[in-house]
């Protein structure tokens, strides 16, 4: 055991280096490493947000509600498909509970030729992982009442899901975008949720409030005819309109027409400004070229008649059309505050959610907060080490020294490897980088003890020290390895802090078990070729 | 040379497992008080389990009026509010019961901020909605269960069933000591919590795994030693390591509980109370339970234990 063959002492001599190396620039502030040549490494620990401060803000999309537009959209297709083909219907309804749409089909003889009208609005869905066929999103069905039902499959749901939860993060990464802040992390979670992480942040009540806006921007006509007032107090609109509440207070009522003219969907771009004449802040914004043609068209035929701007099922403005808008931009004014409007305007490029997302876990932690952890963490592992280093002397003289040394050097190599995997460190990570200090020290334990055993068998110096490291290692192994075996549970079902404790722990673990097999052992074998002594100072 | 303070002499020679009868009492009282302190004070399940939000702030003057920020949430009609110091006598824990919607819990934390004002400065803000405290449960228990599975297989495997069975019975009295901690001092039980217990069972397998290594390697060396003079032996050759390794873990880790700061205080002090019950647990229980298990010698290599020398063997007991 004590003997080194000369390219594992140039590995192991390396691997500490190196330790040594990457761990480094953790111990200077970022201004200080900048100044550094560029070939030294310059990877820090990340700090966890629980160290830095920062919002941690667990999202779960509203399946009733994607499902309920989904169904809403099905119902104008089967309304569509049945006209188009010229097939009379009736009774034309949705339940959401049981994710299906249903018709009745007038004469019984079109039964056929409207299921295989129908048939064609289910899309099949593309393959899974293994590339196997999944089906279509829809099932389309012949009911025994003479009635023919669109019911959403499984799959269809779980794979709308997914593209749901895609657009959800590209729509909020937008948006955090513009607080400006350095590496938010926006990832899904599990089936239906989406995991917004922003470190640093000081707002989290604005964040909040951009990512919660679905951001459906609308514009529709207001029907002149119906005295809103009056449909506020009745409740009761025609057909084909709708009773809509503006966003003061006390909000007022709109009676709109039910049909959308143009969508945000048709939005290129959309900036704060002000406005030239009063100087309120205003939000502007382009349309695309479809958009500008059917606006144009709409505001042609309506001059003088108000429309309303619409944003997520609430009235911003109602202008009246002073005359035709025919270059497709144009402003929304409506009492903004210079935040608000700026804060509108980063919703609307960022385009609408796909559906309401409700924030179901929330932690925040404030920077000064982090800050103190910082310090009290660091205060008490030092202090830890301190007392570990005192106590292993204490225990083993000379032998007690090489494991603080390798002590050290497995200090440096668990921040090497937790700054080049950029993983995080939170404040339980640091009380883990301490339980590694112990499990570093017990595995040098056992060695001394071992050798303390064979000295006292009358093995000679270099014999006992050879022996305890054979011996020590089987038992380094067992008992490491069942102790990893807890902590990758803990990984595996931890989350944020939880799971930085246990990826500490793992490298921990691995390094401690890599400084006491190797390190520690090199260091012994060239003290005994050196000082060749008659006795073990032990 | 300084060779160091030999704190275990090499001769130490103590009947651990000749104190059976006494340590078994104490072993199931570690057990069974702790859920009985469950069943009846209960454990102060923080919001991670039990959902509902949790502000923490600082306050402007210090030491901060209580009173006046009881005042001042109470009647807000969120449900139950609760404040106390925390740590510092400007630091200020206020905690809000959970709600029955994640709107309404939103709603809530937003009149408790209405009310403060502006004039304080939010350290941390925690909210738990119904439907993850649930999951959390689910999760945790989970972990904790799988952990123990898994360590039985590898027992198992590297050893013989007997040890395995052993160390996850001696496990389970370290989980339920370290509960019933919690529930003593009424510490917050939330997911830092979990990550302790786990970390306690890692630690603690660790040492029991060092006796079972020793006591398997004596079984292959004497092989017609009495059971209960082998697992003596045992634990005997391996307490200086076992004194020493949790002496430098229990030293590294006691800082944290004095100078860690509030957020880490119950996770510090489970961690020392582990190391703790651990040991213990090592020497106590999974060795002595060897021989109610009956460890098979001739899987060693040994001769297997006559009949009438186990009944003597149970009858001392």
């Amino acid at each position: 055991m004590l003997h080194f063959q000369k390219w594992k002492l140039i590995l192991v001599f390396g691997i500490v280096v190196a330790g040594f190396l990457f761990a480094l620039p953790n111990l200077f502030p970022a201004a200080t490493m900048a100044r550094l040549p560029t070939w030294l490494p310059h990877k820090q620990i990340n700090l966890g947000l629980d160290l830095q401060g920062g919002a941690h803000l667990l999202y779960q999309l509203d399946e009733k509600e994607m499902v309920e537009d989904w169904l809403n959209n099905i119902r104008g297709d089967v309304r569509e498909t049945l006209r188009r083909a010229r097939i009379g219907y009736s009774d034309l309804t949705q339940d959401v509970a049981k994710r299906s749409v249903s018709v009745k089909i007038r004469d019984a003889a079109d039964m056929d030729k409207a299921e295989t009208e129908l048939s064609k609005l289910a899309v099949p869905i593309g393959g899974d992982v293994f590339g196997g066929f999944s089906g279509k999103d829809l099932e389309v069905a012949r009911q025994p009442d003479g009635r023919i039902a669109l019911t959403v499959t499984d799959a269809g749901l779980a794979n709308r899901m997914t593209s749901a939860i895609q657009a959800s993060i590209e729509t909020i990464r937008r948006r955090v975008d513009a607080f400006g802040t350095t590496e938010p992390s926006i990832q899904r979670e599990g089936r239906n949720r989406v995991l917004v992480q922003v470190p640093g942040i000081q707002d989290v009540e604005r964040l909040k409030t951009l990512i919660g806006e679905t951001g459906k921007l609308e514009f529709k006509l207001v029907d002149p005819a119906v005295d809103a007032i009056q449909a506020a107090a009745t409740k009761q609109v025609p057909p084909g309109d709708e009773l809509v509440y503006s966003t003061d207070t006390p909000s007022i009522p709109y009676v709109l027409k039910e049909q959308v003219l143009v969508s945000g969907q048709n939005l290129v771009d959309a900036q704060p400004g002000f406005d030239s004449r009063t100087g309120e802040p205003v939000v502007t914004f382009r349309f695309d070229a479809a958009g500008a043609k059917r606006f144009g068209k709409v505001t042609q035929e309506n001059v003088g008649l108000p429309f309303a701007i619409v944003l997520d099922n609430k009235v911003i403005s109602a202008p009246v059309i002073r005359e035709p808008i025919l270059g497709g931009t144009g402003q929304i004014s409506g009492n903004f505050t210079v935040q608000r409007a700026n804060d509108l305007a980063v919703l609307l490029r960022s385009g609408a959610l796909p559906a309401k997302l409700t924030v179901i876990e929330e932690r925040t932690v404030g920077a000064s907060l982090g800050a103190d952890s910082i310090e009290s963490g660091k205060k008490a592992a030092l202090m830890g080490l301190a007392l570990v280093v005192i106590f292993m002397f204490a225990a083993y003289g000379l032998f007690g020294m090489f494991a603080n040394i390798a002590l050290i050097v497995n200090i440096a190599l668990i921040f090497a490897v937790l700054s080049l995997m950029g993983a995080t460190l939170t404040l339980p990570g640091i009380a883990g980088i301490v339980l590694t200090i112990g499990i570093a020290v017990d595995a040098n334990v056992l060695i001394n003890e071992r050798i303390r055993e064979e000295i006292r068998t009358g093995k000679s110096p270099y014999a006992a020290v050879d022996a305890g490291y054979s011996r020590a290692l089987i038992t380094i192994i067992d008992s490491n390895v069942t102790t990893l075996i807890a902590v990758l549970v803990l990984f595996w079902l931890g989350s944020g802090p939880v799971r930085g404790f246990a990826v500490t722990l793992t490298v921990g673990i691995l390094a401690s078990m890599f400084t006491a097999v190797t390190v520690t052992r090199l260091m012994v074998a060239y003290w005994l070729r050196w000082a060749r002594p008659q006795l073990i100072p032990i | 040379m300084f060779r160091g303070f030999h704190f275990i002499p090499p001769d130490t020679k103590i009947d651990f497992v000749g104190w059976r009868t006494i340590t078994w009492i104490v072993s199931a009282l570690l057990t069974v008080v702790p859920l009985i302190l469950v069943a009846t004070i209960g454990l102060n399940m923080g919001i991670d389990f039990q959902g509902g939000t949790l502000i923490e702030i600082k306050t402007k003057e210090s030491p901060a009026n209580l009173a006046d920020i009881r005042s001042k949430v109470s009647g807000l009609g969120v449900g139950e509010v609760q404040i106390q110091e925390f740590g510092a006598p400007d630091a200020v824990l206020i905690r809000i019961a959970s709600q029955p919607t994640e709107q309404e819990q939103q709603a809530s934390v937003a009149k408790v901020k209405q009310a403060l004002g502006a004039e304080v400065e939010y350290r941390r803000v925690e909210i738990v909605g119904p439907t993850i405290s649930g999951e959390l449960i689910a999760s945790g228990t989970i972990a904790v269960v799988v952990a123990l599975l898994g360590i039985l297989i590898y027992v198992w495997f590297r050893f013989e069933w007997q040890f395995a069975v052993a160390a996850i019975a001696s496990l389970i009295h370290d989980v339920t000591g370290t509960i019933g901690l919690y529930s003593l001092f009424q510490l917050e039980f939330n997911v830092s919590s979990i990550a302790a217990i786990l970390t306690i069972i890692g630690y603690s397998l660790n040492d029991k795994v060092v006796i079972f290594d020793r006591i398997r390697e004596n079984l292959r060396k004497y092989k017609r030693m009495p059971l209960v003079q082998l697992l003596d032996l045992s634990i005997n050759e391996t307490l200086a390591r076992a004194v020493l390794t949790h002496v430098t873990t229990f030293l590294a880790m006691l800082p944290f509980l004095f100078f860690g700061g509030e957020t880490i205080f119950g996770f510090a002090l489970a961690m020392c109370w582990g190391i703790v019950i651990g040991a213990y647990s090592s020497i106590f229980v999974a060795s002595p339970l060897q021989l109610i298990l009956g460890v098979r010698r001739e899987a060693f290599g040994g001769v297997p234990a006559p009949a009438k020398g186990r009944g003597a063997a149970a009858a001392r007991a």
